[in-house]
């Protein structure tokens, strides 16, 4: 089956792939992260602030994002931003945002409701005194939320946040829809110019299932490491 | 110091935790707050700095109010230093900077100046060398030893203790009233709930003796010690001093 593979195809596509492709989706899935952490984040808070319509505004938010399939958001968004923008800024054309800035935003959006949830959990293991002692010393709600529970409660939960991450990676190979040359839009362009379908999927498949494993490997490594500290 | 006048607190409409509570403490004075568990002692502290809101009645702490929606409680509540019965230090924040976070951020204290107020109070306490330590390698005698000095490095007017040593192992609950009972020498202003009626004893001014929410019985030491006047307090302490 294998015998008219040729799999030199793979080797001068290297750079390409490398450094266009998985630079993309590196910068994609970080920047994801990190904004979906922090957005996430702010939702948490805004659904365990008590406050009735705050707490509902973020409950549905992530309930929506959640029932809907990744792809379609993509999909959807990159469509609605341009005139989103225009009705925003009161343009008179439709503002043109780019597919990385769009890809971006979506991605951002869509974690932050996942995120949020993990974030929700860590915050709600923290024990009510730790709060109360903060609150004791004189810290205000923000303080008491800044030095004394989100760094407990991000810690806490670091193992999940870096699994979410992981699949979060994955997931950004379905910038696809936006013909955006991530490294699995990458190394589709090239099995399309040379022909070589077969090849070229086997190999970035090996290479999403490479860095997804280290990664996992990494996480269970941290997890026994923070299991001794505690 | 303290005025506590006609509180009373509900958690749902059919169960009333405190009812009527009115005492004072004044500056200098140390009292000790004591009945039988869900007798609402710690909830009544709590009151004293608004961790525990309330329905009705008055509570003031040096002339401001706490239960006025005005008042800046961070502000009043840094004045307040409060001891917990699980210590509550900050376990990923070093020993050193559990004392200095509230120095810095609320006090506005430069790092330096909340380090050296940070390390002579471990000093005082005896574990000047836990400071570069993590909370959790300390044992729990030490813990709410720091968590005492935790809440004096913010210079309380007031010190609130909310049953300090229920949560610790018999050997360790003398090195932590050895240092509540320096304090009271000193003069500090103390509201301690306990069940140490040898601490009572030895340092307390007057003797508040609550049972299911009410304050049956407010004496000087003395008294109380002497011959309570209501049964639930006799009954209460023949049980914990027959053994």
């Amino acid at each position: 089956m294998f015998a008219n593979l040729d799999f030199d195809v793979i080797r001068r596509a290297l750079p390409y792939l490398f450094f266009e492709g998985m630079r993309f989706t590196l910068t994609l899935t970080a920047l994801a992260a990190l904004g979906g952490l922090v957005f996430g984040t702010a939702l948490a808070l805004m659904r365990l602030s008590g406050h009735k319509i705050l707490g509902r505004i973020a409950g549905v938010y992530v309930d929506f994002m959640r029932s809907l399939p990744l792809v379609l958001v993509i999909f959807w968004f990159y469509f609605l931003v341009p005139y989103i923008g225009q009705w925003v800024t009161g343009a008179s054309r439709p503002i043109s945002v780019g597919a990385f800035a769009s890809s971006l935003i979506t991605f951002i959006m869509f974690e932050a409701a996942y995120f949020s949830e993990i974030m929700r959990a860590g915050i709600q293991s923290i024990s009510r005194g730790q709060p109360a002692a903060a609150s004791a010393l004189g810290l205000t709600y923000a303080q008491t939320m800044r030095y004394v529970v989100l760094p407990q409660a991000f810690r806490n939960m670091l193992p999940v946040l870096i699994t979410q991450t992981i699949v979060l990676f994955q997931d950004t190979s379905l910038v696809y829809v936006l013909s955006i040359t991530d490294f699995l839009g990458a190394a589709s362009k090239v099995a399309q110019r040379d022909g070589r379908l077969v090849e070229m999927y086997l190999f970035a498949a090996v290479v999403y299932f490479t860095i997804s494993c280290i990664a996992s490997f990494g996480v269970r490594r941290l997890q026994a490491r923070i299991a001794i500290i505690r | 110091m303290i005025e506590i006048s006609h509180v009373n607190k509900w958690y749902s409409p059919s169960f009333q935790v405190l009812t009527d509570c009115t005492t004072s403490v004044t500056k200098g004075e140390v009292v000790v707050v004591c009945g039988p568990s869900g007798s609402g002692k710690s909830t009544l502290i709590k009151c004293v700095n608004a961790l525990e809101p309330f329905q009705s009645g008055d509570i003031s702490v040096d002339g401001t109010k706490v239960n006025d929606p005005k008042t800046n409680l961070p502000k009043l509540r840094s004045r307040v230093g409060m001891v917990f019965q699980h210590f509550e230090l900050f376990p990923h924040l070093k020993i050193i900077d559990n004392l200095c976070l509230a120095q810095q951020k609320v006090l506005d204290r430069s790092r330096d100046k909340a380090m050296a107020k940070g390390m002579q109070l471990l000093e005082r306490v005896g574990l000047k060398e836990q400071a570069q330590k993590f909370p959790a390698n300390l044992s729990g005698g030490q813990q709410q030893r720091v968590a005492i000095a935790r809440a004096l490095a913010m210079d309380p007017i007031v010190m609130l203790f909310d049953e300090p040593t229920s949560a610790l192992d018999p050997e360790m609950v003398s090195e932590v009233l050895d240092v509540m009972v320096d304090l009271a020498h000193e003069g500090m202003t103390m509201m301690v709930v306990t069940h140490e009626m040898g601490f009572a004893r030895k340092v307390a001014n007057r003797v508040i003796f609550m049972d299911r929410g009410e304050i049956v019985e407010d004496a000087a030491k003395e008294d109380f010690f002497g011959k309570p006047r209501s049964d639930r307090a006799q009954k209460f302490l023949s049980k914990i001093l027959s053994h």
